[in-house]
């Protein structure tokens, strides 16, 4: 179970999120959608705690975690850290490491395993998103879509609770999105726990069981992604939906159930 | 055989000795400590508490703002009025040292800069510590960037050891006005000095060069251009 609660976040005198409470269950898929600036991206980011909200509380696990306006405890944040995997919008995968070498870090760096346990777990991992041949390419030979998979199997190596991913289709041209999309779906499909910041209807349709709509740092709805899409409850949700063009997907888009 | 080059050839021999001995060893040794000095002054300025970066700014801005002579006369010729008397290589060293730490501060802090944000954000969220971070993912891109500015203040500093002169060390440039005090050739033997340095700078360069190659090739850009 991961749970916010309360959570409050502000940059300087922009409150960012207004006690936003979110629950994902373990093996479901949950998109955050909403316009730019809503708050989706902030709310990843405290999970795994690249920001510290000032108040609220985050359930991961056994993990517990109370916000009070000073920065947690650097053994929280570690252990917080493990539990989670994070997927950026730019990839941002380590340009002077090869493939292999990006999704083996954690293990080797972090976790202190053995070099060849983890050159195995990473390559099993590289299979997992099809590009086990391109292990000892670097990134700046990969295309778009493939960095964004490397970078799902680097957030994969320590086997998170949860994998946070922050917008990983809005860099890509459709194409290259779709091959991370399906990786998603495949991931979604075993069964691991996933929050994803999206604007892709498809990503979000196609993968997510829980969809919560933010605006201005509150939750607008939060339902069932098939419900929330079709048949959304709010105003405000309508017209957001409409805008996104979701009634034109929908028919080839099948939502995920759980 | 001309006179000029005959000149040159028998003091080939005291000008390169005193390079080997004196203008190289000052030259590796102040520049190594003196990057260590720069790399811990520029961690000082990036991350450290505000009065060690206060200190930081004060140490680059008084020695940028002085002249390097000046800084070694202070320490040769002036310390041992307040009782620290030093014998010369070492006075130079230390003069060097601290100038070359002030110079490369600023590069090391530039490149570390500039490595994006999303770096240290990609390793802190696979658990990464700050230290860890800085040292398997920052340092390592920094490293490249940094290589061409501090390449420019080592070439610089192999010409700036001619400065120990001033403050008698033996080296090459002060064998050199030796050699001339004797043999009154001083456009002969000075450009010979000067045809040393170059040697030396270019080696330097060489290096640079296949330093730069190696960085590239180890992190795929050069594959990624062709």
């Amino acid at each position: 179970m991961i749970r916010l609660t309360d959570i409050v976040k502000r940059f300087g005198d922009l409150e960012v999120l207004r006690r936003v409470n979110v629950s994902v269950r373990e093996g479901s898929v949950t998109a955050l959608i909403g316009p730019s600036g809503s708050g989706k991206s902030t709310l990843l980011r405290c999970v795994n705690l690249l920001e510290f909200p000032e108040a609220g509380e985050l359930v991961l696990g056994e993990e517990t975690v109370r916000f009070t306006g000073r920065p947690p405890e650097r053994e929280t944040i570690r252990r917080v850290r493990r539990q989670t995997g994070m997927v950026f919008q730019n990839f941002q995968l380590f340009p002077h490491r090869t493939a292999l070498g990006n999704v083996m870090e954690s293990l080797v760096v972090v976790l202190k395993w053995p070099e060849a346990q983890a050159r195995a777990r990473a390559l099993e991992l590289l299979e997992k998103v099809g590009l086990a041949h391109k292990a000892d390419a670097f990134p700046a030979q990969l295309s778009g879509g493939q960095q964004q998979r490397v970078a799902i199997a680097r957030a994969l190596a320590s086997s998170p609770r949860v994998l946070l991913c922050d917008e990983p289709t809005s860099a890509l041209d459709p194409e290259l999105a779709l091959e991370v999309v399906e990786v998603l779906a495949q991931l979604a499909r075993e069964g691991s726990t996933m929050m994803i910041a999206t604007h892709d209807l498809r990503l979000a349709a196609s993968v997510a069981h829980e969809a919560v709509l933010l605006e201005a740092g509150e939750v607008v709805e939060s339902a069932p992604a098939r419900e929330l899409f079709t048949n959304p409850k709010h105003e405000r949700t309508r017209r957001f939906i409409s805008t996104l063009g979701i009634d034109a997907q929908l028919p080839e888009a099948r939502c995920a159930t759980p | 055989m001309p006179y000029w080059l005959d000149l040159m050839l028998q003091s080939l021999g005291p000008l390169l000795w005193a390079g080997l001995v004196f203008t190289v060893p000052l030259t590796l040794l102040s520049f190594a400590l003196g990057l260590t000095l720069g790399f811990l002054t520029a961690l000082a300025r990036l991350y450290g508490p505000r009065p060690l970066v206060a200190l930081a700014r004060f140490y680059v801005w008084i020695i940028r703002g002085t002249p390097l002579l000046v800084q070694l006369f202070v320490i040769f010729y002036g310390l041992p009025s307040v009782g620290i008397l030093l014998d010369a290589f070492p006075a130079a060293l230390i003069g060097f040292t601290i100038n070359v730490g002030a110079y490369t501060s600023e590069i090391v802090r530039a490149v570390i800069a500039s490595i994006p944000r999303g770096q240290w954000e990609a390793s802190y969220s696979i658990g990464m510590s700050w230290s860890q971070a800085l040292r398997r993912t920052v340092l390592p891109q920094a490293a490249r960037v940094a290589v061409p500015p501090l390449s420019n203040s080592f070439i610089s500093l192999v010409k700036d050891t001619s400065l120990a002169a001033a403050v008698t060390v033996p080296e090459l440039f002060q064998a050199a006005q030796r050699i001339v005090a004797t043999t009154y050739e001083p456009l002969i033997i000075y450009i010979e000095a000067a045809l040393i340095y170059l040697a030396l700078s270019s080696v330097l360069s060489a290096l640079q060069d296949r330093l730069e190659r190696h960085l590239a090739r180890s992190s795929g850009t050069l594959e990624a251009a062709a």
